[in-house]
């Protein structure tokens, strides 16, 4: 029966055999959890017992719950601090570091560096760097200077900030590799043509550099709106005696749902939490490919 | 569930009994056929001295019950739950199962555990033989499960600081414990808690100790209606919050919450002069080199009354087990919560007798490390807790609430209770 195909029939049915891998390992890890998340959303379950059905209960029930909504914005004050500033920064560092020749490799290695180490060690040394005297490093210093003592993450205001700067400083390593990608990627005839008119530093930036970025632009922040949507590994080890806290200042959407599903055990609700943590990575994602590719 | 299960380890003398033990049945094991053997398995969760305990435990159990076989199996803590809901319905899995006290409502309700036989565990002799707060298994005539350990708090202190601040020994009294902790604080140029008296924290034992030991010390009852209603939003509950608030809102303040991150690295770290926890830090505080540490009874009220908290893991026979495993189970049931047990169980893991005739013997109960723990065990409840994290989150929330925003006590409290009333009536009502 295979023999009496086309070239190009045959060339299909290899590519599907080749592609039934993935897809089978795609239905099977992704879509399959993800539905049933979704239908585990409209039931009562703790794990032990049957499942209920509950309607619309487990979302009734967020609607209403001032946690929930603190924890909503909580994620994207996560998000619209984190992603800009770490734009921002490592637009700048990648910028620099390209016109930098002396010790490129080891600055490029050094900023690079907090990305390939573990969360959870990192989230771990902060901690201590933010604690009380006598044991908190940043503490220690203003104390020695005779000054009290700040609450870094003792505090309803500053505990957010101070768990976003590492995760921040984290990420800040591979946004820079893809950004000095990128503009090595911008041919140079075009800053030579700059050149020769005399066109200022500033122009060449905004009017080279910038617009010939969108491409690695759309992706960083469509990469980094999505890491700071889902943070959790940062504020879950900055905070794992009060997870979220205090007050759940720090409480982000991921750790709602890790606590309510394997605290609480409540599987339902936990599940409704996550239809609308990824109803607004959709919404998110679609709306920042949009803005950012038209025109 | 109990964030910190550390556990002492006492091994040397059970070991030895053992390894004997394990010859013993290595032998009676040639000499049984093993066609006629009957396997149970037994499940419960990785933990080191845990898995020790219960090898010798099964060891001295086949021994004397040649024609059964019990084999263990144990899981990391966080995929317990999970595996034990999805094998039991599947008629795999466990006969005997080890559970967390607080877990009981959801294992009865998913039928995955069956009620011990009133035959072989009358309830009144439980009852009668155990210390009270294991009657939180019962229900009705029959109870549902047994522990071989209980948890129980004390209060630790640091020898080497309560001998540099000028006191003879810890305090008995609550008004003891402020002064000592007065006494114990030090603070910095600028003005920084450097040392405090007593550690603080919501996160860690102090949950416990406010709701069973100071509410009712303040003559309260933190629940009524079978631990379904929250009571503490009154005199008694003003009371016991305000005394522990005035720890580190006072003036001066003999705490600090937070400080040096947990309440126990604090102390193992020498900065804290006292100390409220479990029984199951005694092994980590043991191996601590340069503490020199002791551990007293929870300090008592002005009229002298003292109370305690209490928590422990329990065994049941599950819904899988039937015919000649069932048998099989409730001798093995019989065996595990046998006095004998008991001893092995603290010697090994360093847990405490649930029953008082081997936990008030002479030795155990005047043991300087384990004595106080004992004897904190006949003044002590146990909370039904619905949701542990959750229930605790609000104690924690409370006291923040107080700390961080300046709010009244009583009115945290009052927050504090309502949402409480709320997750109870939300559990029970599923």
């Amino acid at each position: 029966m295979y023999r009496n195909l086309t070239i190009r029939q045959k060339q299909i049915v290899w590519a599907w055999a080749f592609l039934a891998l993935p897809v089978l390992f795609y239905s099977v890890i992704r879509f399959y959890p993800t539905g049933n998340a979704i239908l585990i959303s409209f039931q009562n379950w703790n794990l032990l017992g049957s499942r209920t059905w509950a309607g619309l209960e487990n979302y009734e029930k967020l609607w209403n719950d001032p946690v929930f909504w603190k924890v909503f914005k909580n994620t994207f004050i996560y998000l619209l601090l984190g992603t800009p500033i770490s734009l921002v920064l490592s637009f700048m560092i990648a910028y620099h570091l390209d016109k930098l020749r002396f010790m490129h490799g080891f600055l490029r290695m050094l900023y690079f560096l907090p990305f390939m180490t573990s969360a959870v060690a990192m989230a771990w040394v902060w901690r201590w760097f933010y604690q009380d005297v006598p044991i908190g490093l940043f503490n220690n210093i203003l104390a020695g200077f005779g000054i009290p003592q700040i609450a870094f993450l003792q505090s309803t205001t500053n505990a957010l900030p101070a768990v976003l700067a590492p995760a921040v400083w984290a990420g800040l390593g591979f946004q820079v590799i893809i950004f000095m990608a990128g503009i090595r990627a911008i041919p140079t005839s075009y800053y030579e043509a700059a050149k020769i008119d005399g066109v200022g530093w500033f122009t060449v930036l905004t009017q080279i550099t910038i617009p010939l970025l969108r491409p690695t632009i759309v992706f960083i922040v469509v990469f980094s709106s999505i890491g700071f949507l889902r943070i959790f590994d940062h504020v879950f080890n900055m905070t794992t005696n009060n997870p979220g806290g205090p007050l759940n200042a720090t409480k982000p959407l991921v750790l709602m749902i890790y606590d309510t599903a394997f605290n609480g055990f409540d599987m339902g609700y936990a599940a409704a939490q996550t239809v609308v943590l990824f109803t607004i990575l959709l919404i998110v994602s679609l709306i920042q490919l949009r803005l950012l590719r038209s025109t | 569930m109990n964030r910190y299960f550390h556990h002492g380890r006492r091994k040397m003398k059970s070991h030895l009994k053992g390894l004997f033990l394990a010859g013993l049945t290595s032998s009676a094991a040639l000499f049984s056929s093993a066609a006629n053997a009957v396997e149970i398995e037994y499940w419960q969760y990785f933990f080191d001295a845990r898995v020790d305990a219960m090898e010798t435990l099964i060891t001295n159990f086949e021994a004397a019950n040649p024609d059964i076989t019990v084999k263990m199996t144990h899981f990391p803590y966080a995929d317990y739950r999970t595996k034990v809901a999805a094998a039991i319905p599947a008629g795999e899995g466990p006969d005997v199962v080890q559970l967390f006290y607080g877990w009981l409502n959801d294992y009865v309700q998913a039928e995955l555990i069956q009620p011990l036989p009133a035959g072989t565990f009358p309830a009144a002799q439980i009852d009668a033989e155990f210390f009270p707060m294991v009657q939180a298994m019962k229900d009705g005539d029959a109870y549902w499960a047994l522990p071989t350990a209980v948890r129980s708090l004390a209060l630790f202190y640091n020898e080497r600081l309560l001998e540099e601040a000028g006191l003879d020994g810890p305090p008995e009294t609550l008004e003891e414990m402020m002064t000592a902790a007065a006494a114990m604080t030090k603070t910095d140029a600028a003005g920084n808690i450097t040392q405090v008296g007593i550690t603080a924290g919501m996160t860690a034992q102090d949950h416990h100790w406010w709701r069973e030991g100071l509410v009712r010390q303040n003559g309260g009852e933190p629940y009524t209606d079978d631990y379904k209603t929250v009571n503490y939003n009154n005199d008694a509950g003003r009371a016991a919050l305000e005394f522990y608030a005035n720890m580190f809102l006072g003036d001066p303040p003999v705490t600090s919450i937070g400080f040096m991150d947990e309440p126990q690295a604090a102390f193992k770290a020498g900065r804290a002069g006292m100390h409220i926890d479990g029984s199951f830090r005694i092994g980590s505080l043991a191996d601590q080199r340069g503490l020199k540490w002791g551990v007293t009874e929870l300090p008592a009220n002005a009229e002298g009354t003292r109370s305690n908290y209490s928590s422990y893991w329990v065994n049941a026979i599950t819904t899988k087990a039937e015919g000649e495993k069932y048998d099989a189970a409730v001798k093995f049931m019989a065996y595990i919560t046998s006095d004998e047990a008991m001893q092995v169980w603290l010697d090994v893991v360093g847990e405490l007798p649930a029953k008082p005739s081997v936990g008030m013997t002479e030795a155990n109960a005047n043991d300087k490390t384990f004595g106080p723990f004992i004897r904190g065990l006949e003044y002590a409840n146990t909370t039904k807790f619905a949701n542990e994290s959750g229930q605790r989150q609000l104690m924690v929330e409370m006291v923040e609430r107080i700390q961080l925003e300046g709010m009244a006590p009583a009115e945290s409290l009052a927050i504090a209770a309502d949402a409480e009333q709320k997750l109870l009536d939300e559990y029970y009502a599923k």
